[in-house]
């Protein structure tokens, strides 16, 4: 539980990171909150010659409103997101699924951001960041690019973040009327991660459901969007979730592990959708 | 004559929820964890480990590590030579029985991943660290054995080759005469259980400093251990060092649940390594090696067998066990399945019982003894059992032990295993429990939700356990083989001021001795409990002592402390009957003074009397100066606690989720010194024993590799998953010792599992499911639902190897 010996940065602006970044090739790692970083250096499962610390970067950090997004900065905590106004206000599937991650210490380090473009499939905000449809704002050498949600994840713990590249902040559509949401999170302890999350928003109009976008967690190498499930909800009316559920792990081939095979993470996601989209939609 | 001073009664502190003096210490931080010390010069020790659960060494070369920065020494088994000591079992339980060299460094195989190879000597952790990456060694790798019923086929490869077998040792034990009972039986009741291996899991890991530079040649060794005294004997024994140039101190201890009870190959290659270079040296274990290295606990298979009448009268019990031994015998491995051998016939009165337990080597982690050692993995089976066997007979499961349980009124009893219960009254526990739980209603829920197939099912588990504590008369540890005995020692000394030490042989490492023993020495002298301080934890010190383990602090241990108060009272008597010009006969104590009976007028207080002893000016012929005494107590029995305790647990049919609705437990450990501590000790032992039933299991892969290697991965349940517990005590007074005490360190822990998995079952029944394996995590719950013949199914993967190898097959229970 050691780590290896590394060269640190901690650079003051984006543009002194990226710079760095630029410099050192593939050989560096961005550390954020530090809450998966630091377990794999001392587990000695990562070895990074330079570790670009990012922490001290106050533009990073916080939430703004933007009229119809939320831009919330890629260094804001976990624990400042989910007691944010706006965030409440506005994206409060942001807030509830962000309640569920890890322990309140883990909270106070771990950030927005770093979950993200940590891009573990099991962590529950990259298939909250999909069911919203969020923006993600990345900063290199060439300047800003956004990427959408359903483009940035490729694989287990990869983006398109390039090796110059930071992500600085994430835009989030605001929920409007007549929306609801709901994240499901199956996990056997508080503080462990998903066996299989869902994070569901539902429109409503006159009593059926117009539309709804649903992120699974953990039931793939990327976060997935339960796609036969969102259009079998397309207009059909709420006694008709618990079908359309039923096609919410098509398509899906979870990990088999400790916490759950494969066919019992497809169980639980079709239990978990309907769960999700009966709450979001009543909500 | 002195003058009259009127003293205000004193009020007793035994019985106060008097808050822990330890407490504001250990919550600011302001603690003395061995991983704190720092030594001027001090070195730092890093250990290689095996990547491989069985493999020949062939080459080991450590001088690739002496050129990396900060590296001041390397070595290999062989370069120790003599020194690389072999850690000795001190509990050979049988005649026969195998006991393998376990060499500190493993010189010609690994036999398990984690098992130690080499070691760095460095300036700090960091280039310890460094340096082990550049030791070469080359392994042959040989197939390992990691599942007990393969282990001990004939054509298994072997864990030691030289012993040409996988077995350890059979033990066997009988009561009675099984073979009759059965034989008038109705009916027999086999089941097959598996209590799966768990990971003690301390919050501090362990750690070491060893100091050589001390005067006279003395080297100290502060160490994160339950057991200094014992360590030291150990010590002594595997190092050749005098006993009496070893001192070992176990500062602030952050917990150990019998994993700290152990001399473990880091100590005694501290000791070794830091006399070799004449430095202090430090090693801390990671919490990967906790995981990997520290001993683990339970890993039983258990066939259990009952023979009843058709109204489900016991006439007799045959239990035959298989225990996991891991790769190496520690201090006690063999004995723990023993220890429970006496407690699988509990509460429940029959004619006959057979006993037997097989110990066995597996390519994995040694087990040795963890919080209950031996008697959850009993009271596990025989609970389990009493919940099948009333759902075969169609008896409610309350019904079925109060046929069979030892009433109040025939205490003292003797068990079919031969103890003599001193005291209890099982049915006063339950009905307290009954009554708490609301029994009667959540059984009307439960049939409400079977009959309209509700998705949530409610389960209700029992568990009327007892216990044994008070490790241990040394006579009856010496007709098991055991090699030590189980008294324990305390000094009191009341000081020329009139402050109160006492010195305690049994170190705590966090259940709060240092209170409980000021209030028990502040009523047997009169004094208060803020006047009293509390020495333990160091052989330099407090020299005599059996340490904390076993429930035993309290019942030999503060017995020790109330004996040793009682003598400094007599003498004390002696001194104040010469100052008051009167008989000591006539003289009455009370209230921490001395008075003549029927003149109160004239008094002299124990802190009057403690002066006059210090300065000797005028002390009765005899009599010597300064006022202590010192007392150790071999304690002529053990004493049982018991208690019933109740889960109702909710099952999400859907998901497989268990969610404990309630949990009622009633425990009747006796007296009472602070139930304050006593309510600590209870939450955190059902913690732990609720742990078993629903998160915790070591799962090795296919390769002999730990799994469950982090707390990833190996789920220990925190307060947020856990729910208020509903305790409550009855308090029938133990016979057997002068406090009416029966101890309560384990208590939680034995009870628990049961009750829990009892729930899950009982939910589940109408699915057909008669067992579910532990840990019932949702997902086993969910396929027994769909499969009651799976039980949950043996692994927790595929490819992986868990409860040593149990199989589904040979799991099928029912009567014949």
């Amino acid at each position: 539980m050691i780590p290896p010996s590394f060269e640190y940065v901690r650079p003051g602006s984006v543009e002194e990171a990226v710079s760095a970044l630029a410099s050192s090739g593939d050989d560096a790692k961005v550390m954020a909150g530090g809450q998966s970083l630091i377990p794999l250096l001392r587990l000695r499962l990562s070895y990074p010659e330079v570790v670009v610390d990012v922490g001290r970067i106050e533009a990073l950090r916080g939430v703004r409103d933007e009229g119809d997004h939320l831009v919330i900065g890629a260094m804001t905590t976990h624990d400042e997101v989910l007691r944010d106004p706006l965030v409440r206000t506005h994206c409060g599937l942001i807030a509830e699924a962000t309640e569920t991650v890890a322990d309140p210490a883990v909270r106070h380090r771990g950030t927005f951001g770093g979950a993200l473009a940590h891009a573990d499939p099991a962590g529950d905000l990259p298939a909250v960041a999909l069911a919203l449809d969020a923006g993600f704002v990345i900063e290199g050498p060439g300047g800003r690019r956004t990427v959408p949600a359903s483009e940035f994840f490729l694989d287990y713990l990869q983006t398109v973040l390039g090796p110059d590249e930071l992500l600085v902040e994430v835009r989030v559509p605001k929920l409007g009327a007549g929306w609801g949401y709901r994240y499901e999170k199956f996990h056997r302890v508080a503080q462990s991660w998903a066996i299989v999350g869902v994070a569901a928003v539902v429109q409503r109009s006159n009593g059926s459901i117009a539309s709804a976008r649903i992120g699974l967690t953990n039931m793939g190498a990327t976060p997935l969007r339960a796609s036969a499930t969102e259009q079998a909800l397309a207009g059909a009316d709420l006694g008709s979730i618990g079908d359309a559920a039923g096609h919410a792990a098509d398509g899906t081939s979870p990990a088999s592990d400790l916490n759950g095979a494969a066919d019992y993470r497809q169980h639980l996601a079709r239990v978990l959708t309907g769960r999700a989209v009966t709450a979001a939609a009543r909500a | 004559m002195t003058e009259t001073v009127e003293r205000p009664a004193r009020e007793n502190a035994v019985g106060q929820p008097l808050r822990r003096k330890e407490d504001a210490r250990l919550v600011t931080g302001r603690t003395n964890w061995t991983d704190n010390i720092v030594l001027p010069g001090m070195l730092h020790m890093a250990v290689l480990r095996s990547p491989m659960a069985h493999a020949r060494i062939t080459r080991v070369d450590v001088s690739p590590a002496l050129a990396r920065p900060g590296v001041v020494a390397a070595y290999s088994g062989a370069d120790l030579g003599d020194a690389n000591g072999s850690i000795p079992c001190v509990w050979p339980v049988t005649d026969d029985i195998v006991m393998p060299p376990h060499r500190c460094l493993a010189t010609d195989e690994v036999r398990y991943v984690g098992d130690a190879v080499a070691v760095v000597i460095a300036g700090n952790r960091y280039e310890a660290a460094d340096a082990l990456e550049a030791i070469e060694v080359d392994y042959e790798p040989l197939p390992p054995v990691l599942e007990m019923p393969a282990a001990l086929q004939d054509d298994s490869p072997l864990v030691h080759s030289e012993s040409g077998t996988n077995k350890c040792y059979t033990w066997e034990f009988a009561g009675g005469d099984y073979e009759a009972a059965k034989a008038k039986a109705d009916r027999v009741f086999t089941r097959h259980y598996v209590n799966q291996r768990l990971i003690p899991m301390a919050m501090e890991p362990r750690a070491v400093v060893a100091n050589p530079t001390g005067p006279g040649g003395e080297i100290t060794l502060w160490s994160a251990t339950q057991i200094p005294h014992v360590l030291r004997l150990l010590l002594a024994l595997v190092t050749g060092i005098p006993e009496n140039r070893i001192r070992v101190i176990a500062p602030d201890v952050g917990g150990g649940f019998g994993s700290k009870l152990q001399l473990y190959r880091e100590e005694v290659l501290a000791v070794v390594i830091a006399n070799r270079l004449g430095r202090p040296l430090k090693w801390t274990e990671s919490r990967s090696e906790n995981a990997q290295v520290t001993h683990h606990g339970r890993d039983q298979l258990q066939e259990i067998e009952l023979a009843v009448t058709n109204e489900g009268k016991i006439l007799g019990l045959r239990v035959d066990l298989t225990a996991n031994m891991g790769a190496y015998l520690h201090i006690i491995t063999p004995g723990v399945p023993i220890l429970g051998a006496f407690m699988f016939n509990s509460i429940y009165k029959m004619e006959g019982y057979s006993f037997s337990c097989t110990g066995v080597f597996t390519n994995t982690t040694p087990t040795d003894a963890y919080r209950g050692a031996g008697r959850p993995e009993a009271t596990f089976a025989i609970e389990r059992i009493m919940d099948d066997l009333a759902a075969e007979l169609g008896v409610d499961p309350i019904e079925l032990r109060r046929r069979n349980w030892i009433k109040h009124e025939e205490f003292p009893y003797t068990t079919i295993s031969g103890l003599e219960y001193d005291s209890g009254n099982y049915e006063a526990a339950t009905e307290r429990a009954l009554e708490l739980l609301g029994y009667d209603e959540l059984r009307r829920e439960q049939q409400e939700r079977r009959d309209r197939n509700d998705p949530v099912q409610l389960g209700i588990g029992v568990s009327t356990f007892t216990e044994m504590c008070g490790l241990a008369p040394s006579r009856l540890l010496g007709s098991l083989k055991y090699v030590a005995g189980g008294w324990e020692h305390a000094t009191v000394r009341v000081l020329a001021t009139g402050a109160v030490e006492v010195v305690t042989g049994s170190t705590p490492h966090g259940q709060g001795h240092v209170t409980a023993w000021s209030q028990i020495a502040a009523d047997a002298l009169g004094v208060d409990v803020d006047a009293v301080q509390v020495i333990h934890g160091d052989t330099g010190t407090s020299p005599y002592g059996m340490d904390t383990y076993g429930s035993r602090s309290l019942v030999v241990g503060g017995m020790a402390v109330v004996a040793a108060a009682e003598r400094v009272v007599e003498k004390a008597k002696l001194v104040a009957a010469h100052l008051l010009e009167a008989d000591p006969g006539d003289l009455e104590y009370k209230d921490g003074a001395f008075s003549v009976k029927g003149s109160p007028g004239s008094s002299k207080t124990i802190q009057e009397v403690a002066f006059e002893a210090f300065t000797a000016h005028n002390l009765p012929d005899g009599v010597e100066p300064t006022l202590q005494a010192n007392s150790t107590i071999d304690p002529a029995t053990f004493s049982y606690p018991h208690g019933t305790h109740l889960c109702a647990i909710d099952i999400d049919t859907e998901t497989g989720m268990a969610k404990i609705r309630k949990y009622v437990c009633v425990d009747d450990i006796g007296k009472v010194v602070n139930p304050m501590i006593v309510e600590g000790q209870i939450h955190g032992g059902l913690a732990q024993g609720i742990a078993q039933a629903l998160y915790e299991e070591v799962v090795y892969d296919a390769e002999g590799n730990l799994v469950t290697g982090s707390l990833v991965d190996y789920l220990v349940p925190a307060a947020p998953d856990l729910p208020s517990f509903v305790t409550d005590r009855t308090e029938t007074p133990s016979t057997t010792n002068p406090l009416g005490v029966k101890g309560v360190g384990e208590a939680g822990t034995i009870a628990s599992t049961p009750a829990v998995v009892n729930a899950v079952v009982d939910a589940l029944r109408p699915f057909g499911v008669d067992d579910i394996r532990m840990a019932c995590t949702p997902e086993r719950v969910w396929r027994a639902i769909n499969d009651a013949k799976s039980r949950g199914g043996e692994r927790v993967a595929e490819g992986t190897v868990a409860y040593g190898g149990a199989t589904t097959d040979s799991t099928a229970g029912g009567a014949s």
